[in-house]
């Protein structure tokens, strides 16, 4: 565990977990996870309701004792040092945590002080984030009369009040409408522009595909994929060329042309004109199938390169959709999916 | 963590709590409206039939008997609030941060103390408009009410023991009716207690809300109506609140700060 070799390892880790065990009676919350976060990159943690995302999250930001394992954040150990870790990480949890009565700025300005900035620093970053989050205009209304994204910002500015060295956001955009949502993508990504450590979770694959440089898919409690989101794509396959041509007559011609390209089963349907041919190596392959096509004379109505959708991806590797379940994820309490505003 | 940060952190969390009496000064008007009706009701209702229809002597005797009725109902605003805290995930993001892990109990429990402060001098006005008055020196009188506040501060812990062990506000809000209103009735705060049958008597003597109420009167010097009882408990009233007070706060201060380390918003 000591010596050079391992703290130089955990330096250049912003979040380290391995083997964390979590169980709730009789339902296992963790089985054994296990991450590996570099400093200044985003981690999506994918999986579905109750599959041990939250926990995961309460391990690291030390609300909650793992069973076994061990887990470090920007490396301190969570179990060690939990004050130690607190000082270098922010939160923003699943609710917006909020104190409604007090005004926007009375609530960072309380985190900042509860962080120990002193009471100057706290005044000035409570200014300083709300004007960046767009609340400059609602800082001294109370929080109660923000709307649903409003509040969401002013939680997320919450966990950055101490310009912590490690983010954890926990499902940020849940209950959020549309626009809210875009709003709050944005704000996320300019965060990760200036090189923070980031740690979110989500149950929107377009969100960790969008956000995450690197995924992990989690269910069960259990890591069953990890990788950057078109690795994931690529890892289970999926990939194809699809193909119309003009004349139906064509059909059989492109199946040839593309014979050897094909790393799978063909598909063609003279009726719809259209070829399917599962493929890897992605735009290259693409070029490859247009060059032999044209070779073969066929004429193309349409091509192109299609790849699987993370959420295809997600049905291959657990078996279910990525929603809609309702296992509990902590003590028998399942949210519904997208569930409500709060 | 030093003291000092403890101090600090506790001032601030209590801060935030005063600023919501603030926000959403209904909460006051109510909390201090319901004894203002217990106050009239008892003593324009009862007074004539309890007291052996001398209204001004009951009214003497029934202030000190409300008083204790409040603030320890005053403290399911402790658990209520941390309930509430539980509920909207406040907690998850104070126990997230480097703050003396203490501070939120502390604040909590110190701002309902503030809370009461205001309530007691509320009541003791309209008490004074309906007749009720001290008899006694400005060191007692305070001392009468420096032991109301410091029980009702006990009784406050355990309120916030059950808030975070309850997370929902209205549960809690029902329970500790249930539990309080008998609790502050099974005692000398209305009645004489010899008025009351056997066995009732004997609860009733060594109910601490009966001690804390003999207290009062005996320090605000409301003792007119008040027939001597054998009881211990009532010969020493304000030490056996003080032994009350003390072993509560042995028990659930460190019950709550563990039940405060292990509570999950959900």
């Amino acid at each position: 565990m000591s010596g050079p070799a391992a703290s130089v390892r955990a330096v250049d880790l912003g979040i380290e977990a391995s083997g964390l065990t979590k169980r709730y009676k009789d339902v296992v919350a963790l089985d054994g996870v296990d991450l590996a976060v570099p400093r200044g990159t985003v981690l999506g943690l994918l999986g579905p309701n109750g599959a041990g995302k939250t926990t995961t999250v309460r391990v690291l930001t030390t609300l909650l004792q793992p069973d076994g394992g061990s887990a470090r954040v920007a490396g301190v150990d969570v179990v060690g040092d939990p004050a130690g870790v607190r000082s270098r990480i922010g939160l923003s949890g699943q609710y917006a945590a909020v104190d409604e009565y007090l005004t926007g700025y009375e609530n960072l300005e309380m985190v900042g002080r509860l962080y120990h900035l002193g009471r100057r620093r706290s005044r000035d970053r409570a200014r300083e984030l709300l004007d960046q989050f767009g609340l400059g205009d609602a800082a001294n209304r109370p929080a109660k009369t923000y709307s649903g994204g409003m509040r969401r910002r002013l939680d997320l500015a919450g966990a950055l009040v101490a310009d912590p060295e490690v983010i954890f956001l926990d499902e940020p955009t849940t209950g959020l409408d549309p626009r809210a949502r875009l709003d709050m993508w944005e704000v996320i990504a300019s965060l990760v522009a200036g090189g923070t450590t980031l740690l979110l979770t989500t149950q929107y694959l377009e969100e960790a595909d969008r956000l995450a440089d690197e995924i992990v898919v989690i269910d069960h409690g259990r890591v069953i994929a990890q990788g950057t989101s078109s690795q994931l794509k690529s890892q289970i396959g999926g990939e194809r060329v699809e193909l119309t041509v003009r004349d139906g007559a064509q059909v059989e011609q492109a199946v040839a042309a593309l014979a050897d390209l094909a790393t799978g089963e063909t598909g063609s349907d003279v009726a719809s004109r259209s070829v399917v041919v599962p493929v890897t190596g992605g735009a290259p392959a693409l070029a490859e199938a247009l060059r032999r096509l044209a070779e073969a004379g066929v004429d193309l109505e349409d091509v192109g390169l299609r790849r699987p959708t993370l959420d295809e991806v997600f049905l291959t590797l657990t078996g279910h959709a990525s929603t809609g379940d309702d296992r509990p994820d902590r003590g028998g309490q399942g949210r519904t999916t997208a569930g409500g505003d709060r | 963590m030093s003291l000092a940060t403890t101090l600090t952190d506790g001032a601030i969390v209590a801060r935030r709590n005063l600023i919501k009496i603030k926000r959403v000064p209904e909460l006051l008007v109510f909390t201090t409206l319901s004894p203002i009706m217990f106050v009239l009701l008892f003593a324009y209702v009862f007074g004539g039939a309890i007291a052996g229809g001398d209204p001004q002597q009951y009214r003497e005797f029934l202030m000190a008997g409300i008083f204790a009725q409040t603030v320890i109902f005053g403290a399911t605003t402790t658990g209520a609030g941390l309930a509430d805290d539980v509920q909207k995930g406040i907690i998850d993001r104070f126990r997230s941060l480097p703050m003396a892990p203490s501070a939120v109990l502390t604040g909590r429990t110190l701002s309902d103390v503030i809370n009461n402060v205001i309530v007691l001098v509320v009541m003791s006005l309209t008490g004074l408009l309906v007749g009720w008055r001290i008899h006694t020196s400005v060191g007692e009188a305070l001392a009468g009410y420096l032991l109301l506040l410091l029980f009702a501060y006990a009784i406050s812990w355990v309120m916030a023991w059950v808030g975070l062990l309850i997370p929902s506000v209205e549960v809690l809000n029902q329970a500790s009716f249930i539990v309080i209103f008998p609790l502050t009735f099974l005692a000398n705060t209305f009645v004489p207690l010899q008025s009351l049958p056997g066995p009732l008597e004997a609860f009733a003597e060594w109910n601490p809300v009966s001690a804390i109420t003999q207290a009062a009167r005996e320090l605000f010097g409301n003792t007119a109506l008040v027939a001597p009882s054998d009881a211990w408990p009532l010969q020493h009233p304000a030490l056996y609140t003080l032994i009350w007070t003390v072993i509560i706060l042995a028990v659930f201060v460190p019950l709550t700060n563990l039940q405060y380390r292990r509570a999950a918003s959900r």
